[in-house]
């Protein structure tokens, strides 16, 4: 007979999913293979919940499962047209609000707005386009940076200040003005010390921190999400796979 | 020589027919035609009224981007740009001369493409005025008409352009928009499975390009005098050669020709086309007017395109359409032809040789090659050019050194037919319409000497079909004095 007591369970969507003592309703979703949109977490690091795509019914009340503990009976709903509807606006309004032109961005089919979007059904923008103008950093000779195409995770000023100790990225400006800085007098990255094996660079799930001269190497068909759905790789990711 | 019909010299007292937009072309464009009281045709021109931008907003991206977001130019022809693009960049990046396997799978790509492209011009959007006569029934004169009346034909038309289309597929990883082609090489080659399934309906798709080649010949053949007169205006001719004199659609050297055959200028390297050509302005279109800078803007402008390309080279190196080609030269013996309908034989003969020539890349065993990207010394100025299905395409960039492109400029294939187009139509206008009140039968007589030359007017679109035509005619006030449409009913 086993000693070993029985991992508490919560229920979503009419499942029960395990979960360990203070992990988030998000991970022990996803470590179940039950999948949640979501954008700005990283099962690496501590998540900050701001960009609500994760947002889960909890007992009847929204919540972002990235930042909710779970607990033992509750009930979450996740895969529901109502929050389907509502996560597939707000990626929606990531897409109007910077420049995504994702027929020439060499980081279609392994993005992660991309995926998320075309998961949710996603068919257009919908909204109107702000066109922000936000000019290329390219002054790094190995890595270029497109601030057209960030959706402010702050994966990148957190991989840089958490892991590789050199705090290159922060986010200023405040409401629609946020955006994506580079921490140096002159604002250029090439007067960091960012490193093309930092972990800064690894983490962009968009495609703002790019290796240089790369671009369309990968051919269509072995690209992240060409192999492998997003519901798929979220999962693996929080596996450790 | 521009024809008299450019420009009216009083044209305020004249009235104005508008034919928009011209109907299956790619793009959108428009004629306008301006007549006096006794119906007489006092000025006559095609504008391309789409703007594009590419060349601007293609500043400060990185190089690398540049091949496939120039494609997006167009949906019919994007392998072109793709392709004219990449071998620009192949300089930037020092790769002087591609790998074997890459240069094997971007001509298969390229090939492909024309392939493709030819058969959609000629069965989906020509092939209707010449079966079934210029003014018929404009209700049945299209490519539902076709598949109706001659269904074998039809059906092998779009048998054609698909297998031109599966070659793009998976030399280009899409069939519209791939990413197959890189700076310095390709991003993948091809597998024996996939050059066993390009094989397998190659021997239908060489008989059918052979009875293509047959079936424009008879109809030029039963109705000589209109295909050689209709829009007839001489010119020079451009395109690329093969190094040898061969035509080579991929690559090769610049040579321009007179009127009457002499060569202008040969053997002239692609980085060295701005020494040779120049483009011109006008107030009323968006597209520019390209001329041979030692004949000057009045008498240098020039016709690109397949008539161009079979005239121009010293001999195909693929023995069908070869063939085919001297059949065309001995139909005007001795002399360039310049009819605007001998573009359609001319387009078929081409699509004969592209079978061929795929025939032979999918034997090349350096199709199925590793060795897919090549380096070298960093340039700054990347210059290709390749001979897009619509004729000679120049892509033309400067990238610093943080990789980012600073100076774009690109001449399109239509562009280059401009001047000859609006010739045309003139010629044709000057002899169908003086003196007649303008139908729609008439006025597709114009149209169809636009369609002889393939025109993409924006290279970002394309128009299949019956496209609704409304032509107003306007008194010297501006006045609406009646509105046509296409089916020649009065509103």
């Amino acid at each position: 007979m086993s000693t070993e007591k029985p991992r508490p369970t919560f229920q979503m969507d009419g499942h029960d999913v395990p979960f360990d003592e203070g992990q988030s309703i998000l991970a022990a979703a996803l470590a179940a293979g039950r999948y949640v949109p979501y954008l700005c977490y990283h099962p690496e690091f501590q998540p900050h919940g701001s960009c609500k795509v994760c947002t889960v019914k909890i007992n009847g009340r929204t919540h972002a499962s990235c930042t909710t503990p779970a607990h033992e009976g509750d009930v979450v709903e996740s895969n529901v047209d109502e929050l389907n509807d509502m996560r597939k606006g707000l990626v929606q309004f990531l897409f109007t609000e910077g420049n995504h032109f994702c027929p020439s961005c060499e980081a279609s089919g392994n993005c992660t707005l991309q995926a998320v979007g075309y998961d949710l059904g996603m068919t257009s923008a919908h909204y109107s386009p702000l066109f922000p103008d936000r000019p290329l950093d390219a002054s790094h000779p190995e890595v270029l940076l497109d601030f057209n195409r960030c959706i402010l995770c702050e994966l990148c000023v957190r991989a840089s200040a958490l892991v590789d100790k050199k705090s290159v990225f922060s986010l200023a400006g405040r409401g629609i003005q946020k955006h994506l800085v580079v921490n140096a007098e002159s604002g250029k990255l090439a007067d960091t010390e960012l490193s093309v094996d930092d972990k800064a660079m690894s983490v962009c799930p968009v495609g703002v921190i790019l290796r240089k001269r790369r671009g369309f190497q990968v051919p269509i068909g072995e690209r992240k999400y060409d192999e492998h759905p997003i519901r798929e790789v979220a999962v693996q990711k929080q596996k450790g796979e | 020589m521009t024809s008299p019909l450019d420009t009216a010299e009083n044209p305020e007292k004249l009235r104005r027919v508008v034919i928009e937009p011209v109907s299956r072309v790619e793009g959108h464009g428009k004629v306008t035609i301006l007549l006096d009281d006794q119906r007489k045709v006092h000025q006559v021109r095609l504008h391309i009224v789409e703007f594009r931008g590419f060349e601007r907003f293609i500043q400060g991206r990185p190089y690398w981007e540049v091949p496939v977001m120039v494609q997006r130019l167009c949906g019919i022809c994007p392998v072109s740009h793709h392709l004219a693009a990449s071998k620009a960049l192949d300089a930037i990046v020092g790769a002087r001369k591609p790998t074997a396997t890459a240069e094997c799978v971007r001509r298969l790509m390229h090939y492909g493409q024309i392939l493709q492209s030819h058969a959609l011009h000629f069965y989906h959007l020509a092939s209707p005025d010449l079966l079934f006569g210029f003014d018929s029934d404009p209700l049945k004169r299209n490519v539902v008409g076709v598949l109706a009346a001659y269904p074998d034909l039809a059906r092998r038309g779009i048998l054609l352009r698909k297998y031109g289309q599966e070659v793009i597929r998976i030399t280009a990883g899409k069939r519209i928009h791939g990413t197959g082609s890189i700076p310095g090489g390709v991003n993948k080659s091809v597998t024996a499975a996939e050059r066993d399934e390009l094989l397998r309906p190659l021997a239908d798709i060489l008989a059918w390009a052979r009875d293509g080649v047959r079936l424009v010949a008879e109809l030029h053949r039963a109705n000589r005098h209109l295909y050689d007169e209709f829009g007839t205006v001489r010119s020079s001719l451009l395109s690329i050669v093969g190094r040898d004199g061969k035509l080579d659609l991929y690559d090769g050297v610049l040579r321009a020709r007179d009127a009457d055959g002499k060569i202008i200028f040969d053997g002239v390297e692609p980085a060295d086309y701005g020494a040779e050509l120049r483009e011109n302005v006008r107030s009323w279109s968006y597209m520019k007017f390209p001329f041979i800078l030692s004949r000057g803007p009045a008498d240098g402008w020039y016709k690109v395109g397949p008539l161009a390309r079979i005239q121009n080279c010293d001999a195909i190196g693929t023995p069908l359409a070869e063939e085919a080609r001297q059949e065309l030269l001995a139909s005007s013996p001795g002399a360039l032809i310049h009819a605007p309908l001998a573009f359609h034989w001319a387009r078929m003969i081409e699509l004969l040789h592209a079978a061929e020539v795929i025939e032979r890349l999918l034997a090349d065993p350096a199709l199925l090659g590793d060795d897919l990207v090549a380096s070298g010394p960093r340039g700054r100025v990347a210059v290709g050019i390749i001979e897009a299905p619509r004729g000679t395409l120049i892509h033309h960039y400067e990238v610093d050194e943080h990789d980012l492109v600073t100076m774009c400029n690109l001449i399109v294939s239509t562009t280059h037919n401009n001047q000859a187009m609006n010739e045309a139509i003139r010629e044709v206008a000057r002899k169908y319409l003086d003196g007649h009140e303008p139908s729609e039968g008439l006025l597709n007589h114009i149209e169809v000497a636009i369609r002889a030359f393939d025109p993409c007017l924006s290279c970002a679109t394309h128009a299949l079909g019956k496209m609704p035509l409304a032509v107003e005619i306007v008194d010297a006030s501006g006045a609406l004095v009646e509105r046509l449409v296409r089916d020649g009913e009065r509103l």
